[in-house]
C-alpha cells in the first residue's frame, strides 16, 4: 500500500507513462509498461506497480491481475543465474522432472523462487524449440542440452566459475 | 476506466432494426437482430440455465452452463453470447445438451465445498439450485480442490475462496455498477482467486463495504459479517438495556424474506417481531433521518447564504463515504458533515434518552437493523466512539440477518399484528421514509429547506422531478427567484459522472445526494436476495420497494421533517436549536483521506 506520492518510480519509466498519456487508449500500453519496468529492475515491484496504476489510472486490481496472468513478469528477484527448465511435452518425456527435482533438492527453493544468497533462481519455461536436445536447461544465455539429473551440481559450478 | 456494457447496448438499442426469424426448440421465434439466444428463448418462455450471465453487467461467457445445440456450428454455443443468425435452428434442451450442462455443473462442484447443510447460503444458492434442477445427484469427478483461508478482516464483508466459482460477477459489479474496481482474478488456470489488488485484506484495500458482491454472488464467496451472535448475547443479558432502530428501507423489503410479495410494506409486523425478539425499546432509524434533514436542511441554507462549499454533498451513505475518502479526497470539504440517521439516532440513544430514562449509556446496547453492510464498517469508526471508548452503535444487523433471527425464533412473520414504535424516538414524517431510496434525502431535504428559505411549505409535497429508479437524475427548483440546481445518483459510477462535472466546471449544483447502491438503501448489500423471478439490480424490484415507501410517505399526516413534534421537542428540551453547539458535538462528525487511493 502506498500511503505517500513519493515517487520511486525510475524517471524513463514515468517519461514513457507520460508519452503513453499522450496516446490513444493509454491504458492499452500496461503491458509494455511492465515490460519496461522489468527490464529495468529485473522484477515487479507492488510499490512500482502502485505507482503505474495511480501514475496511468488503470486500477490496481487491473495491474495485479495482468502481472499475475502472464508468465512472463516476475514479482520476485531473480538470481544472478536464473535457472530455466524446459517442461515442453519433449522434455518433459526426456526427465525434465526429475531435472527440477535434483535442482530444487540441491538449491533447496521451489520454482518461481530465488536462493536467500540471491545467486540462483529456479524458473519454468515451456519449449524453447530446441526438441531435439531434450531435456533442455538454460542458466542466464547458456543453453546445456540432453541434462540428466546427475549433472545438475556440476552446471551450478560452472555457473558460479563464469 | 470504463468498460463497455454489452448487454446494455443491446437491450438500450432502439434504432430501427432489422427482425431475425430463427426456430428454438422447433417452435418458429422472430426478434430484432443483435438479440441473443437466450433473450430469444425467453420470449418464448425458455429459461435457460445460466450461471455468470447478468443482465445488469457485461457478457463474461465464462460458466458455460447456457450452453445450446445450434446447427451447423462444431462447438456447442453459449446463448448469453451469441447472437441470433437469419434461420438458425437452435435445441436448447437435447438430452446431449442436458448431460452437457450437468457435466459442467459436475465440474464446478468438484472444485467446491461439500458444505451445503452448515453454509450461509443453503436454500438459496444458484449453484445448489443449479446442481438440482439439472439433476446432479452424485458427485462423480473428485480431485484436487483448491483450499483458501477465510479472509475476514473487513468489518463489513468477508470472502471464502473456496466457494468461488469464479463467475467475476463480483469483479463485473466492482468495477460496472461502483466504479470502484477494487475485485480482480489473480493467478491462473487452478491458482485463479478473486482478490482486491496484490491480495491485499479487505480491510487493507479501497473496498467501500457496500456489499453489492454479496449480492451478485450465486454462492456464499462473499457474506456479510455477522453480528446475530453478540446481539444474541446482549439480548439474553439482564443487565443490558438493549435498543434496536430500523432504517427506513427495512420496512421495504423485509417482507421478501418471508415470502412477501416485493412491494409490500411491514413496518408494523417488523416492530412486532422485535418486541417478540426481547428488544427493550424499538426506535425508528426514521426520526434520526427527520433530524439529519433538520440540521442538514440548516448547513446548506448556510453554505447557500455564504455561498461556499456548494454543492453540498449529502452523507447518509457510508459506502459514499468511504469512496469519497478514498476517489475524491478533494470534496471532503463538499460533504455535510452531518452523521447519518442510525448514527445520529444512537448518539440520541445514550445521551438524550438515556438521561431521560435515567439510564447508565454503558448498559445501553444499541442494535442498527440496516439493508447495508458498510453501516457495520461505519458504526466502527473512531469518529462514533464515546468518550469512553465504546462505540455508540454496539451491533449492525443486515436485513438478511434480522429476517433469519426472526426465522430461528420461530415467529410467523406474515401473521404478527402490526406493533408501533416507542417513544420519543419512533414518530417520524413521511420523509424520514423515503430516505430508503434514491432521491428520497433530496425530496425530504427539499421539502424542509424550501419551506425555511422561503417561509411556506411548497404546494406539492411529491418532488417528483427528484425521484428516480435510474442512477442519475437532475432537477432545478425556482425558490426565492433563484434557481436550486440539485443532482441525485445512486452507484458510484453515476456518482463519478456527476462528481466530474462538478470538478470540471461543467455544471454547477447546490446539493447532490449520493448513494451508494443501485436504486439507494432500497437496493443495500444486506437486503434480502430477491426471490424467484427477480434477480438483484433488478429495476423492477427495487420500483416496487421504491412505492412501498413512497406510499408510507403519502399516508402520513406528517410529511416534512421540522413538523415532527418529537423533533421540535427534541431541540426545545435539549438540543437548542438547528446547528447549535450541542447538535456540533452530537449530531456531526468529519471525514479523512483514506489510502490505498482509487482510481477514477
Amino acid at each position: 500500500m502506498t500511503n505517500s506520492t513519493q515517487t520511486k518510480l525510475y524517471p524513463e519509466i514515468i517519461e514513457f507513462i507520460e508519452e503513453c498519456l499522450t496516446r490513444e487508449h493509454p491504458e492499452s500500453y500496461l503491458i509494455s509498461i511492465l515490460h519496461k519496468l522489468q527490464e529495468r529492475h529485473g522484477y515487479l515491484t507492488r510499490e512500482h506497480m502502485y505507482e503505474v496504476a495511480q501514475r496511468l489510472q488503470v486500477p490496481a486490481s487491473v495491474v495485479s491481475g495482468v502481472s499475475t496472468f502472464y508468465h512472463f513478469f516476475r514479482l520476485k528477484p531473480r538470481g544472478r543465474y536464473a535457472i530455466s527448465i524446459c517442461l515442453g511435452t519433449a522434455c518433459f518425456v526426456k526427465g525434465a522432472d526429475k531435472i527440477l527435482e535434483a535442482f530444487r533438492k540441491k538449491l533447496g527453493i521451489n520454482m518461481g523462487e530465488t536462493t536467500k544468497d540471491g545467486l540462483f533462481s529456479l524458473e519454468n519455461t515451456r519449449c524453447l524449440g530446441v526438441c531435439g536436445l531434450a531435456p533442455v536447461v538454460t542458466i542466464n544465455d547458456k543453453i546445456y542440452s540432453r541434462v540428466t539429473p546427475q549433472q545438475v551440481p556440476d552446471l551450478l559450478s560452472r555457473a558460479l566459475a563464469d | 476506466m470504463r468498460r463497455m456494457l454489452h448487454g446494455m447496448q443491446i437491450r438500450g438499442c432502439t434504432q430501427k432494426m432489422k427482425t431475425i426469424n430463427l426456430i428454438i426448440d422447433e417452435t418458429p421465434v422472430k426478434v430484432p437482430e443483435q438479440t441473443t439466444i437466450m433473450q430469444a428463448a425467453e420470449t418464448l418462455g425458455i429459461h435457460i440455465p445460466r450461471l455468470c450471465y447478468h443482465p445488469h453487467l457485461s457478457l463474461e461467457g465464462a460458466c458455460r452452463i447456457c450452453v445450446v445445440e445450434v446447427d451447423g456450428a462444431r462447438n456447442y454455443q453459449t446463448s448469453c453470447s451469441t447472437q441470433v443468425r437469419e434461420g438458425m435452428q437452435v435445441r436448447t434442451n437435447s438430452p446431449d445438451i442436458r448431460q452437457a450442462r450437468r457435466d459442467l455443473v459436475e465440474l464446478i462442484l468438484d472444485n467446491h465445498p461439500k458444505e451445503c447443510q452448515t453454509c450461509e447460503r443453503d436454500g438459496q444458492c444458484e449453484l445448489q439450485d443449479l446442481a438440482y434442477s439439472l439433476g446432479v445427484r452424485e458427485r462423480l469427478f473428485e480431485g484436487k480442490r483448491k483450499q483458501y483461508p477465510i479472509e475476514d478482516s473487513s468489518l463489513s464483508v468477508i470472502r471464502d475462496s473456496e466457494k468461488c466459482i469464479l463467475c467475476r460477477r463480483c469483479v463485473r459489479v466492482c468495477a460496472e455498477i461502483q466504479g470502484v474496481h477494487n475485485l480482480t482474478q489473480m493467478h491462473r488456470g487452478f491458482n485463479t482467486v478473486v482478490t482486491p489488488a496484490f491480495e491485499a485484506p479487505l480491510m487493507e484495500s479501497v473496498c467501500i463495504n457496500c456489499g453489492q458482491c454479496i449480492n451478485v454472488c450465486p454462492t456464499a464467496a462473499f457474506l456479510e459479517k455477522k453480528s446475530t451472535d453478540e446481539v444474541w448475547a446482549a439480548l439474553a443479558d439482564p443487565a443490558k438495556h438493549v435498543v434496536v432502530q430500523i432504517a427506513p428501507s427495512i420496512r421495504a423489503a423485509i417482507g421478501e424474506g418471508f415470502g412477501l410479495p416485493p412491494g409490500t410494506p411491514a413496518t408494523g409486523q417488523t416492530v412486532t417481531a422485535l418486541r417478540r425478539l426481547g428488544f427493550d425499546t424499538v426506535f425508528d432509524t426514521n426520526f434520526g433521518a427527520d433530524l439529519t434533514i433538520v440540521e442538514e436542511a440548516h448547513e446548506f441554507m448556510q453554505r447557500l447564504e455564504k455561498n461556499e462549499r456548494l454543492p453540498l454533498l449529502t452523507s447518509c451513505s457510508p459506502g459514499w463515504i468511504k469512496f469519497m475518502e478514498h476517489f475524491y479526497p478533494e470534496l471532503i470539504p463538499h460533504a455535510s458533515s452531518c452523521r447519518s440517521p442510525m448514527m445520529m439516532l444512537s448518539v440520541l440513544t445514550k445521551t438524550y434518552y438515556a438521561e431521560k430514562k435515567s439510564l447508565d449509556p454503558e448498559n445501553i446496547y444499541v442494535v442498527g437493523v440496516m439493508p447495508c453492510t458498510a453501516k457495520k464498517f461505519e458504526a466502527q469508526r473512531p469518529e462514533h466512539y464515546m468518550e469512553n471508548q465504546s462505540p455508540y452503535t454496539d451491533a449492525v444487523l443486515t436485513t438478511r440477518e434480522l429476517v433469519w433471527m426472526i426465522k430461528a425464533y420461530g415467529l410467523d412473520f406474515t401473521r404478527l399484528s402490526a406493533g408501533d414504535f416507542d417513544h420519543p424516538m419512533g414518530v417520524s414524517s413521511g420523509a424520514g421514509d423515503i430516505f430508503g431510496t434514491t432521491g428520497g434525502v433530496m425530496e425530504a431535504a427539499l421539502r424542509t429547506a424550501v419551506a425555511k428559505l422561503t417561509g411556506q411549505a411548497l404546494t406539492d409535497l411529491n418532488l417528483t422531478q427528484v425521484r428516480a429508479t435510474e442512477g442519475l437524475k437532475e432537477a432545478a427548483l425556482e425558490v426565492n427567484g433563484k434557481v436550486l440546481n440539485v443532482a441525485v445518483a445512486n452507484g458510484l459510477n453515476n456518482a463519478k459522472i456527476i462528481l466530474e462535472k462538478v470538478k470540471s466546471g461543467e455544471k454547477t449544483f447546490h446539493m447532490i445526494e449520493l448513494m451508494a447502491c443501485p436504486g439507494g438503501c432500497i437496493g443495500g448489500g444486506g437486503q434480502p436476495y430477491p426471490p424467484d423471478g427477480h434477480y438483484v439490480l433488478d429495476p423492477e424490484i427495487l420500483k416496487l420497494r421504491a412505492s412501498a415507501l413512497y406510499a408510507i410517505d403519502q399516508g402520513k399526516k406528517l410529511r416534512q421533517s421540522h413538523e415532527n413534534p418529537y423533533i421540535i421537542k427534541l431541540y426545545e428540551e435539549y438540543l437548542k436549536h438547528p446547528g447549535s453547539e450541542l447538535a456540533h458535538r452530537l449530531l456531526h462528525t468529519s471525514y479523512s483521506p483514506r489510502y490505498p487511493k482509487g482510481i477514477k
